[in-house]
This record gives structure tokens, C-alpha cells and sequence, in this order.
């Protein structure tokens, strides 16, 4: 159960990772900067799944919270015209908080397939709703953004100081998210995975936990869901598919959920290739998506993160013993 | 009155398309303990594989009735060679397995399928109305019925019975039940745990197969037809009880006299009312009506 701490036992990944991230965008084209202005928000979101997957619990429905801070955008810029961010990135955390906070209520109860199914459920009804209510919002048309204003100022989906706000909050997500890890619901959330039972009889109540957990988990999505909406400028009932959820979790797999290098790594690496799959073979982009989860699954379940720390483990001659489910 | 007439057809004949959709993957479940979430690409297969050979039969301008033989045979094919192939190949390597670890696999070959059928048959839709049209059609209390979607129920009603008979009064059946009981004995009394395993699998493939290519005549198929079925299949047999054939039973019935009431007097409910359903009974009976609680174990 070390991952958490790798950050600060492994300084020059991490360091060199977000030096990178924050020195080099001004050199980079232009649709590069977009790209990774999209990693930022998949990161955001799929660190919620992540943290979900450290107890062992899949969801194929965190698209409900994605969903529901893009939407909450949506409604802001729609009724009220509202495109400030200062005030619609608290809002979308507060919507995922809130929906998180109804939705965990039967959510702490249950485990497993039953758990990764009643997300999914929750998810469905939403994604029925913004299709079937298409007159609050806009049916299979969705809604139409705009660009969003930082203190007053504008500030475009594909601009640098759009990407060094992404940047900013996958900081802050970072922050909150290790200090969760390191909180006595971090550490019981990862013995959970073990054995929850035991847990449980040393006097813990799991699903407090667990509620917990998923109140972090629906807050980081309705706060990837307002970056998501103003990168793209266009939001979509799709956004509560649950194929949407399916890719939060295939990037969690893809990148290793173990720590918060790996959902960024998967992120940045799915965002690239989703990017080069819809040019050059776009009928065959979720298939790439399925071998490379087959891949994974059967030959290397840590992910990606996981490969290079083997790698560095040979390199320094040391093994880091980095535990990954 | 009329109105009624409309939602109990529609309902019942809905509800044997949602059977035929869901029974498969229960009994996988069953089995296996194994939510096998690419139970929707097996079915879109079936129905496009059926689909396209029937349009073989007519573009060679044999007689239509061969349609349904096609049906079946596609049917056939696809269960009989993705079954095997996925539980051998895949499945066998992840039984052990943590439940999430199972999942994902299942959804990385329902990917695979999905735009595998995108890049065989190609994002038009495919349509065939013969097998549909053929049979004519029937009059209610003024209202036109097709004699297509009684045969439907016909085969769901003899399917769903088969498998009931086959679990309950044949022997495999009762190796089956002794399997599902407890893995690790019914190996070392001598019964071929992973015989019993791909056989179950194949069943399930092959209640998929069927059951796309049979309703695929009183639709058109389309891509991404699999990942909008599969999360309806899992409603249905979360609501019945999962690993119970019954319980599919139930659930489709259930599901399809929700939604017909709904599409008939609150369309934009249509959607909703499944998975409003699913959480209701998983609340008040988080195994589903038909389903056995599991024990907690240490």
C-alpha cells in the first residue's frame, strides 16, 4: 500500500511529469494543446473511478456525474447566460456532490456487480432524461456552450490559458484526492478491497466509507463535466452513456488506478489515441479500445504506470515493489 | 378499452423479444457467476448474420420461406463459434478473477464485436421484412396485429421452457445445479467442471444468437445496436433475480408492460421506467424477485 506515497518516494517522475506539463504547451501546435486540455478533464474524471476501483468497486455509470456538471453548465449558459467559471466550477463540484450524496444513499449498500449495475441504472435514467425532455434540453441536439469567462475575462476552449486553468484544477483534484488517500477513509477504502468483512469487524462502518468515496468520486466528475463542456463547446445526452463510463474506466485500466500518475498517463495516452483513431480508422476505434483492455487484463493488469516502474526498477536495479490490483 | 388491447399486445409481445434478449445471459450468470456484459454484441451478431443470409436467399430468388431457415442457421453459426471461442480462449483465463477484472473483459469483447460488425457489414442499416410480412396478419378488436410476433412469443414460451426442462429433469442439468453449488467438489467427484463451463457459455451465446436474429425482421439493425441492448438485458434479469431463468421471465414481463404504458401514455418516460424499476426492486430486494441472496463470506 505504498502507491500513494510513490509520488514523494518517486520525485523525478512526477516533478519531471508536471514540469513538462506546465513548461512545454506554449512550444506545442495548437491541436496538441487541445488535446491535453482534454486529457486534463478525462484525468479529473477518471481519478474518481480510480479512487472507486482502490475499494474494488467498478462503476459503469460515473458518467451521471460527468453528465451532470456539463449539463449544470448547460442550464447556467441557457437560462441565465452565465459562462464564468469561477462560479460554474463550484457549482458543478456542488451538483456532483449533491447527486452523489442522493444516489450513494442506496449506493453504500451494495458491492460488486450490483453496484457497478445500479450506477449504471442511475446513469441510464439521467441519459433518458436529457434525450426525452428534449424541451429543457435540447433532445439528441444538446446544448451549445460557448466560451467560458475566467473573472470576467474570455477565455476559449482551445486557448493556453483555458489549458493552464485545466492544469490548475488537476492540481487541486491531486491535492484533494492524496489527501483523501492518506485520511483513515483512504486507508480503510484500500483494506476494503482486501477484505471488507474484517474490516468491518474491526469496528469500522464500511458504508461510510464507501459514501464517502463516492461523494469524492461524483464531485471530481461534475468538475471534469464543466471543463469537458466548455473544451468542446457542445454538451450531448451521450455524455451520460454508458459508454462514456466505460471509458472512464478503460482509462483507469489503461493507465493503472493504483496512484494519480497512472489515471494521467492513461488519460494523455487515450486522448492521443482517440485522437489518431478518428482520422485514420474511425469504425474501428472501440475495437482498438477492447484489444488494448484484452491486452492489459490478461498480460498486464497494473497498466501502463506499471510498465514503467518496471522498467525504472531495472534501470536503478531496485525493486519498488508497487503494489497494483 | 382499445387502448388496453394495444398495451397488453404490444406488452407481450415485447415482453418475448426481451426474453429471448435476456435469458441468455442469465443463465451465463447463473453458471458462471459472470455478468457477461458482451451477451449484446453476441445478439447483434446473431441478428446481422441471420439477417444477411436471409437477404442471400432472397437476392438468389429461392422461395422466402427459406428466410426463416437462414434465421436459424445464422443463429446457429454464431452461437456455436463465438460461444466456445470466447469461454475457452477468454473467460477460462479469468475465473479466479476479481469481479471488475470479469467485467471488463466481457465489455473489451463487446468492443470487439461491436465494430467488428461495423467493418463487415458497414454503418447502413440492414433490413429484411420478408419473414415479417409473410406470415399476414390478424385483426383484434379493430386494431392489425402481424402474426410474426405470436410466433416470437411461441418460440420464447418453447425456449425459455427447454432450457427449464433441461436444468431441471436432465442430467446435465443436474450436474449444472452441482457445479453452481460448489465448483471445487463437483471437480473432485469427477464432474468436467470446465465441460459443464463451456457448454453453459455456448447455451447462452447461442440464446443470444437466437434470439437477435428472430427479432431482427421487425426491426433494422444498425450499429451500436449491441451497446443499447446489453444494458437493457441486465435491467431484465437484475429485476428478476439474476442466474434465474424465471426470474428473465419475470423481468421481461415486468419490463415490457412498464414500458408499453409508458410509450402509450407518457412517451418521455419510455427510457426511464426500466432502470426506475431496476432500482426499485434492487432497493426493497437488492437479489430480484426471483433471485437467492448470497451468503457473506470471510
Amino acid at each position: 500500500m505504498t502507491n500513494w506515497m510513490d509520488w514523494r518516494a518517486l520525485p523525478r517522475a512526477g516533478v519531471a511529469a508536471a514540469a513538462l506539463l506546465i513548461v512545454l504547451p506554449p512550444f506545442l501546435p495548437g491541436w496538441i494543446l487541445f488535446v491535453l486540455t482534454k486529457a486534463m478533464f478525462m484525468f479529473i474524471a477518471v481519478m474518481g473511478v480510480s479512487v472507486l476501483l482502490r475499494g474494488g468497486l467498478l462503476t459503469f455509470g460515473h458518467a451521471l456525474y460527468y453528465a451532470t456538471g456539463a449539463y449544470a453548465v448547460g442550464f447556467c449558459v441557457k437560462w441565465l447566460g452565465v459562462r464564468e467559471l469561477l462560479f460554474l466550477i463550484p457549482l458543478g463540484a456542488l451538483a456532483g456532490f449533491i447527486m452523489a450524496a442522493l444516489v450513494g444513499i442506496v449506493m453504500a449498500r451494495y458491492r460488486e456487480v450490483f453496484f457497478a449495475m445500479l450506477n449504471l441504472a442511475f446513469s441510464m435514467i439521467l441519459f433518458g432524461a436529457l434525450l426525452k425532455l428534449y424541451w429543457i434540453t435540447g433532445g439528441t441536439d444538446g446544448l451549445a456552450i460557448g466560451t467560458a469567462t475566467l473573472a470576467g475575462i474570455r477565455l476559449p476552449g482551445d486557448s493556453y490559458g483555458y489549458y493552464y486553468f485545466a492544469l490548475t484544477m488537476v492540481g487541486i483534484v491531486t491535492l484533494v484526492v492524496y489527501r483523501f488517500m492518506a485520511s483513515p477513509a483512504g486507508y480503510f477504502l484500500r483494506a476494503m478491497y482486501d477484505n471488507e468483512i474484517r474490516i468491518e469487524y474491526s469496528g469500522v462502518a464500511v458504508r461510510q466509507v464507501v459514501y464517502r468515496t463516492y461523494l469524492l468520486a461524483g464531485t471530481l466528475g461534475g468538475v471534469a463535466g464543466v471543463l469537458a463542456a466548455f473544451t468542446i463547446g457542445h454538451i450531448v445526452p451521450e455524455d451520460a452513456f454508458w459508454i462514456q463510463s466505460g471509458e472512464f474506466v478503460f482509462v483507469a485500466l489503461l493507465g493503472g488506478f493504483g496512484g494519480v500518475p497512472g489515471p494521467m498517463l492513461g488519460a494523455l495516452v487515450f486522448e492521443f489515441l482517440q485522437t489518431y483513431a478518428s482520422k485514420y480508422f474511425p469504425l474501428a476505434w472501440q475495437m482498438m479500445m477492447g484489444i488494448i483492455m484484452l491486452v492489459i487484463i490478461l498480460f498486464q493488469p497494473g497498466g501502463l504506470w506499471a510498465i514503467y516502474q518496471g522498467i525504472e526498477a531495472r534501470i536503478t536495479g531496485k525493486d519498488k515493489g508497487g503494489d497494483h490490483h | 378499452m382499445n387502448l388496453l388491447t394495444i398495451i397488453v399486445f404490444d406488452a407481450v409481445n415485447y415482453a418475448a423479444t426481451l426474453f429471448l434478449l435476456s435469458v441468455g445471459l442469465t443463465v451465463v450468470f447463473g453458471v458462471m457467476r459472470i455478468l457477461n456484459v458482451s451477451h449484446g454484441g453476441i445478439y447483434a451478431l446473431g441478428a446481422y448474420m441471420g439477417t444477411w443470409l436471409a437477404l442471400l436467399v432472397l437476392e438468389a430468388d429461392l422461395p422466402p420461406v427459406l428466410t426463416y431457415l437462414m434465421l436459424l442457421l445464422g443463429a446457429v453459426i454464431v452461437g456455436f463459434l463465438l460461444g466456445p471461442i470466447i469461454e475457452r480462449l477468454l473467460l477460462r483465463r479469468i475465473y479466479g478473477s476479481d469481479m471488475h477484472i470479469q467485467l471488463l473483459l466481457t465489455f473489451s469483447i463487446l468492443l470487439i464485436l461491436d465494430d467488428s460488425m461495423k467493418l463487415i457489414w458497414g454503418m447502413e442499416p440492414l433490413f429484411i421484412s420478408e419473414p415479417y410480412s409473410m406470415l399476414g396478419r390478424f385483426k383484434v378488436g379493430g386494431i392489425i396485429y402481424p402474426w410474426y410476433d405470436f410466433v416470437l412469443v411461441g418460440v420464447s414460451v418453447v425456449f425459455g421452457g427447454a432450457l427449464v426442462w433441461m436444468v431441471r429433469a436432465t442430467r446435465f442439468g443436474k450436474l449444472v445445479i452441482a457445479v453452481i453449488h460448489d465448483r471445487e467438489v463437483s471437480q473432485a467427484i469427477g464432474i468436467n467442471v470446465n465441460l459443464v463451463f463451456t457448454v453453459a457459455f455456448t447455451v447462452g451465446a447461442l440464446a443470444a444468437a437466437l434470439g437477435g436474429a428472430f427479432v431482427a425482421p421487425k426491426i433494422a439493425v444498425v450499429p451500436q445496436f449491441a451497446l443499447e441492448v446489453v444494458v437493457l438485458a441486465f435491467a431484465v434479469i437484475a429485476i428478476g433475480g439474476m442466474g434465474s431463468i424465471e426470474g428473465a421471465a419475470v423481468g421481461a414481463i415486468i419490463v415490457s408492460f412498464a414500458r408499453a404504458l409508458a410509450i402509450h401514455l407518457a412517451p418521455e418516460l419510455e427510457l426511464m421506467v426500466v432502470y426506475l424499476i431496476m432500482i426499485v426492486v434492487l432497493v426493497i430486494r437488492p437479489e430480484g424477485l426471483f433471485g437467492e441472496a448470497e451468503l457473506r463470506r470471510i
